[in-house]
């Protein structure tokens, strides 16, 4: 069986990616745009990793930076669903179509 | 060294009573505010007698010329280290006379005013513009540089316009006091420009200065000032000229007249107080100040000299006319500063040439004592029968006896009775003119006579001529009080005596006592035109009878055109109305309006027309941005591969 070369995994990555942006920009459900925001980030992961063992198999650089986008998601799901309880306690919703006071 | 704090405080407590007045008047003083503004005044007054007294006698004259002293200049705007604007005091014969001047008649007026304005809703306002007033002019007066004299000229403008507009609910005077504003916010135009002349031209704005430097012949200022010249007119004579229009303007010459009989919808004490004694020879008083350099421009004095004689017998052809007392007595004004004004022109400067310089001032100086007499005079009849108007009146001699007598007194003065004040100036001056012009001398001798005719027209008519048909609201006052009659006694005892001040051996045109000599054929000819106006004026006017219609009626054209005083109103309507405002003013309010206006209406609605397209960009959804953002990254994304590469 063959090993997937890099475009295979880029390719991979891209789906991810808009994937993750077509769910930001349907979906109304604040959690599901969360997720979608994760996948966003995962599709830039998987790009580091490919790119660190076909390219630069020697170095480490594109791992480590993917341990630390990994911890920073984290901190950001614990933000975002801060932020997202705090909307439902004005709102009674968690649909984002709810909260659109901020405008002209 | 002189003392310089009470000098000071003669300018400065004018100012404080205006402070106190305005600030505290209407609350917490109101009643004492005549008194207190009286009270501050009166201090000011002996401190100005007391410098006069010590400047003339104590002082006395060094080497045979009186000193010019500065005995207080500092830097009050110091641009760069060669052009500064200095404030100051300053002391010479001059200044020190017309500090006598100003602050008697406004003393007098303070205590007139006391008992004449009670029960006037803005009584302690009236006193806080008087004292400003006061405070204006004494600082005119006082003023070191020309630039000085400039601010407290305006001053005294905005306080003459308040005080002209006292009655503000009463439209004619809120028109007056716009008028003689305008009038003379329009001739200080010229004033401003002559300053910069002036001050361009010898490089320096300090009186002492300037008048050294414009009038040395050897000098390069004078010789620059003298050799550029503008339409075939040398520098120094624009300069001076427009100083001179600045002065007519304030001293109500032909044709900036226009202003001072209107100027008489203000309370009558002002009237005596700006309008005859103070404010309008201020212009006088400018041309004196810088009367050296005038004398060396023999254009500027001819000018003064003919706009200042044409002024006199103009202003006492329409004083014969006039109905309304107070515009009589504006109109006589007008004439004797006109007289002063001729007097200035015709004299030369130094010596024995200084003739007119000194009968100028000496006439301004019996001229301040007899009008301010005539005007509180006037207040007081007008007081009496509630009216302006002669047809009111008559008959008053023995319901008003000292009014009557002061008034009287103040006529004979004004007219050259001999052994009254206005007797000696007067005839100084026409010596003056004598000695120079003989055309403007006859011209001055036939106004002298008219002047006499129609203050005793005025004098008849108030106080003769039929019996006084008085009305039921005359019961319950008199003549006035001790306050209204004690400032005519004093001002007629002043009109009387001032006379016999030898007046030249204090203020002459070089500071060096002038002996004037009293020729007693020479005043025969005044004496006997006066004698004969005042005959004149008794025939016609002394009973009530028909000689005046009938030749009213036979100088038809000529009494209606003075009547309508010469159609120079009209005039000066004609020339806004139909042709400043039509062609130019409605003009420029259209550029004004479509082209200037409309540029920037347009920036204004086409900013609001754009935003009101795209605030819909703003609309609240986070995942709209979100798009936007995800666009804009693409785009920068084919920007960075295809075109900038």
């Amino acid at each position: 069986m063959e090993t997937p070369g890099l475009y295979h995994i880029l390719f991979i990555s891209t789906a991810l990616f808009f994937i993750g942006a077509y769910g930001f920009f349907t979906r109304r459900n604040l959690i599901t745009m969360l997720m979608s925001i994760e996948l966003i980030l995962n599709s830039v992961n998987l790009n580091f990793i490919a790119f660190n063992k076909y390219v630069w198999p020697a170095k480490l650089d594109g791992v480590f930076f993917t341990i630390f986008i990994i911890a920073i998601a984290a901190a950001e799901a614990a933000v975002a669903i801060a932020i997202i309880i705090n909307l439902y306690r004005s709102h009674k919703s968690i649909d984002v179509e709810k909260a659109e006071e901020m405008k002209y | 060294m002189f003392e310089t704090i009470s000098i000071a405080s003669i300018v400065m407590l004018p100012l404080l009573g205006f402070v106190l007045l305005a600030l505290f008047g209407r609350k917490y003083i109101r009643r004492f505010s005549g008194i207190l503004g009286t009270l501050l005044m009166l201090a000011s007054t002996v401190f100005a007698l007391y410098t006069a007294w010590h400047y003339f006698f104590v002082m006395g004259p060094v080497n045979g010329a009186y000193q010019t002293l500065l005995p207080l200049q500092f830097n009050w705007l110091e641009f760069s280290p060669g052009l500064s604007i200095d404030m100051g005091l300053l002391l010479d014969p001059l200044s020190v006379m017309m500090l006598v001047v100003v602050t008697v008649v406004s003393l007098m007026v303070h205590l007139f005013s006391i008992a004449y304005m009670r029960g006037e809703e803005r009584y302690p306002t009236y006193f806080a513009h008087l004292s400003l007033f006061t405070f204006s002019m004494l600082g005119l007066v006082l003023s070191t540089n020309i630039f000085q004299i400039y601010i407290f000229w305006e001053l005294v403008g905005v306080s003459s316009f308040l005080l002209i507009g006292f009655y503000f609910d009463k439209p004619s005077a809120v028109a007056a006091s716009k008028k003689a504003f305008i009038v003379t916010r329009f001739a200080d135009l010229g004033f401003l420009i002559g300053i910069l002349i002036l001050s361009f031209q010898s490089g320096t704005l300090d009186f002492t200065t300037l008048i050294q430097r414009l009038t040395s012949p050897e000098g390069n200022e004078f010789k620059n000032a003298i050799s550029s010249s503008f339409i075939g007119v040398s520098a120094l004579t624009w300069g001076l000229v427009l100083v001179f229009i600045g002065g007519a303007g304030k001293s109500a010459m032909f044709p900036l007249h226009i202003w001072l009989p209107d100027a008489m919808e203000g309370p009558t004490p002002v009237s005596a107080l700006i309008h005859a004694a103070t404010m309008v020879v201020a212009g006088v008083y400018l041309v004196a100040r810088l009367f050296p350099v005038f004398s060396v421009s023999s254009p500027a004095m001819d000018l003064i000299t003919y706009v200042g004689i044409f002024s006199a017998l103009f202003a006492a052809i329409i004083a014969c006319t006039q109905t309304d007392i107070k515009r009589v007595l504006a109109y006589s004004t007008m004439s004797q500063i006109g007289f002063m004004m001729f007097s200035l022109g015709s004299s030369g400067y130094g010596d024995e040439a200084g003739l007119g310089y000194t009968a100028s001032m000496f006439h301004l100086f019996t001229h301040a004592m007899f009008k301010a007499l005539l005007f509180l005079g006037a207040g007081a009849v007008i007081h009496y029968v509630h009216s302006i108007e002669m047809k009111d009146m008559g008959g008053l001699r023995r319901l008003m006896p000292v009014t009557h007598l002061c008034f009287l007194i103040g006529c004979m003065a004004i007219a050259g009775v001999p052994l009254l004040s206005g007797f000696f100036s007067k005839e100084e001056i026409l010596l003056a003119a004598y000695q120079s012009n003989k055309a403007v001398y006859w011209v001055a001798l036939f106004t002298s006579g008219l002047t006499a005719f129609y203050m005793f027209r005025l004098y008849f008519s108030i106080f003769w001529n039929k019996n006084y048909l008085s009305h039921s609201s005359d019961q319950h006052h008199g003549e006035g009080g001790a306050l209204v009659l004690l400032p005519l006694i004093i001002l007629a005892v002043g009109a009387a005596g001032a006379g016999y001040i030898p007046f030249g051996k204090y203020v002459s045109s070089d500071g060096r006592p002038l002996e004037t000599e009293f020729h007693l054929l020479f005043s025969i000819a005044p004496v006997s035109f006066a004698l004969v106006g005042i005959l004149l004026a008794f025939w016609l006017y002394k009973n009530k009878n028909e000689r005046p219609e009938a030749i009213a009626a036979t100088f038809k054209g000529l009494y209606h055109a003075a009547y309508r005083k010469f159609y120079i109103d009209e005039l000066y309507l004609f020339i806004t109305k139909k042709i400043v405002f039509p062609l130019i003013g409605r003009p420029s309010a259209w550029f004004d309006k479509n082209i200037v206006d409309g540029l920037v209406n347009a920036t204004g609605n086409s900013t609001q027309w754009i935003s009101a397209k795209i605030k819909g960009l703003q609309s609240g959804k986070v995942q709209e941005y979100a798009i936007y953002f995800l666009a804009g990254v693409i785009g920068l994304l084919f920007v960075f591969l295809y075109v900038i590469k």
